[in-house]
């Protein structure tokens, strides 16, 4: 196990900074990524919240998709956060017909599921390998799976209570082989579980 | 909770059409408006909220957030784009404000908030009142970028002074400030403001955005400068670009090629000030 993982942040647009922040409270060496040769030199990368249509845009005019394509197939271990598990799965509902996927979950995403900016929404949740009771997630224009391919562990559904309405039962986190992905931002609440799991899977590679 | 749209560009729209570019040329977010500021200016009347059904044409044409403007203290025109269910509300200086003394009590809504300030007391007064997000006002629809960095500077110069000052000195700070102790003393100890701090007015160029962003600007708003242009398209993209890469000066250099003609654009200096919309909110 690495002492002290490095873990890159793709810092093309989104909330950058908490991500960095949640890592180094972890115990890990962050960096912000926006280009090619960066990217070579961090173990693992997180894909933060943000607009997924901007991030797919920038991946693509700044020569960064096809790098990072190749990283994850070669097993680069990767989080992606709201905006970042839209664009770690397969296939996106809901999306621009030309926003680039990276191919890393077998799964499909529906885009903006849980409804507008007032339908934000917070839940606590189990999350399978995640120990000390459930977290508190926070859902902002949030994605949600739709479905999963076997390959996919599903680590937390949205519980099923009258106040989920449309979203209960819904999956919210998966972990598939290195590529852990959640609909709601792990890194806002200040609860460093879902990072120090993820620098966990990039240490122990 | 407007963390999302951080590094990210807020474009000016008033058509769908309009809507479609920016989403394209991969802005975060749209404001919809029935005139953008440039033409406001030049036009003259009252300004006011935008007609539901513009609001609604933008919603429906792109999947991106919309954000819309309500005057400065009129609440109810706060209320209708609630239920139309725009993103964030701007509660802007670039309308003819409703209410020459109150701003709208932003905690009433559900809808997230971004209000304009030229100064830290300003910012302060109005995260009191419940905004989400706070941008510098900028002298809007100028092309002249000149006030969004005075009050840029202005702003984060007040933030490192309050977190040099001693404990002790705060509570004259926070009165000065003509803000509550507790958010200053937070901001004193943070270094920032508890919100996110973008900037707007007169930002016209891809350089003109990264400068506000090496200023300390954590996103921008474009109003007139994108579709007062004559490659709108291509402009709304490099000022995306920019703003991403705002301190690699190659990157700059390279999407300010070829853009064309930027909005003509007027000087601050020449606006008269009962015309300056900056002076607007309190």
């Amino acid at each position: 196990m690495v002492a002290e993982p490095h873990i890159g942040v793709l810092a093309l647009q989104g909330d950058v900074r908490e991500h960095v922040v949640s890592l180094e409270e972890c115990g890990a060496r962050a960096s912000p990524v926006r280009r090619a040769g960066e990217l070579s030199t961090v173990d693992g990368i997180v894909i933060p919240g943000g607009e997924s249509t901007t991030m797919s845009r920038l991946l693509e005019a700044f020569d960064l998709l096809e790098p990072l394509r190749r990283h994850l197939a070669e097993g680069m271990p990767a989080y992606g956060s709201c905006a970042g598990m839209i664009l770690l799965a397969g296939k996106v509902l809901d999306g621009r017909p030309d926003q680039h996927q990276l191919g890393a979950l077998d799964m499909i995403v529906r885009r903006n599921a849980f409804g507008r900016q007032v339908d934000s929404f917070e839940e606590d949740l189990d999350v399978t390998g995640v120990g000390g009771g459930p977290m508190h997630a926070v859902f902002i224009r949030a994605p949600w799976v739709e479905s999963v391919e076997p390959a996919v562990e599903v680590l937390a559904r949205v519980p099923e209570t009258p106040a989920a309405g449309r979203a209960a039962g819904r999956i919210v986190a998966v972990r598939q082989g290195s590529v852990l992905a959640t609909a709601f931002h792990s890194e806002l609440t200040g609860d460093r579980r879902m990072h120090e799991l993820f620098a966990g899977m990039v240490g122990a590679r | 909770m407007a963390e999302m749209l951080k590094g990210g560009v807020i474009m000016d729209v008033v058509t769908p059409e309009q809507a479609k570019i920016a989403e394209d040329a991969g802005a975060v977010a749209v404001m919809a408006l029935e005139r953008v500021p440039a033409d406001i200016r030049a036009q003259g009347g009252v300004a006011r909220m935008s007609d539901p059904d513009l609001i609604d044409g933008i919603i429906d044409a792109v999947s991106i957030p919309v954000m819309a403007k309500a005057r400065i203290g009129h609440f109810v025109e706060a209320q209708v784009l609630q239920s139309l269910g725009v993103d964030y509300i701007d509660e802007s200086e670039v309308l003819t404000p409703a209410d020459y003394t109150n701003h709208i009590d932003k905690f009433a809504f559900t809808v997230p908030f971004v209000c304009g300030a030229t100064n830290l007391g300003e910012a302060l007064r109005r995260i009191t009142e419940g905004a989400a997000m706070i941008r510098s006002k900028g002298e809007a629809g100028t092309g002249d970028v000149s006030n969004a960095t005075t009050h840029m500077r202005q702003i984060r110069a007040e933030i490192r002074k309050l977190s040099s000052l001693p404990e002790d000195e705060l509570y004259v700070a926070a009165k000065e400030l003509q803000a509550p102790y507790e958010l200053v003393r937070e901001v004193a100890s943070r270094g920032k403001l508890p919100v996110v701090l973008f900037t707007a007015g007169g930002v016209a160029t891809p350089p003109d955005a990264a400068m506000m962003m090496q200023l300390g600007a954590e996103g921008v708003f474009v109003g007139s400068g994108i579709f007062k242009s004559s490659n709108p398209g291509q402009r709304a993209e490099a000022i995306v670009k920019a703003t991403t890469f705002h301190d690699d000066p190659d990157v700059l250099a390279k999407v300010s090629r070829g853009l064309g003609e930027a909005m003509v654009g007027i000087n601050v200096e020449n606006v008269a000030e009962p015309h300056r919309l900056a002076e607007r909110g309190w």
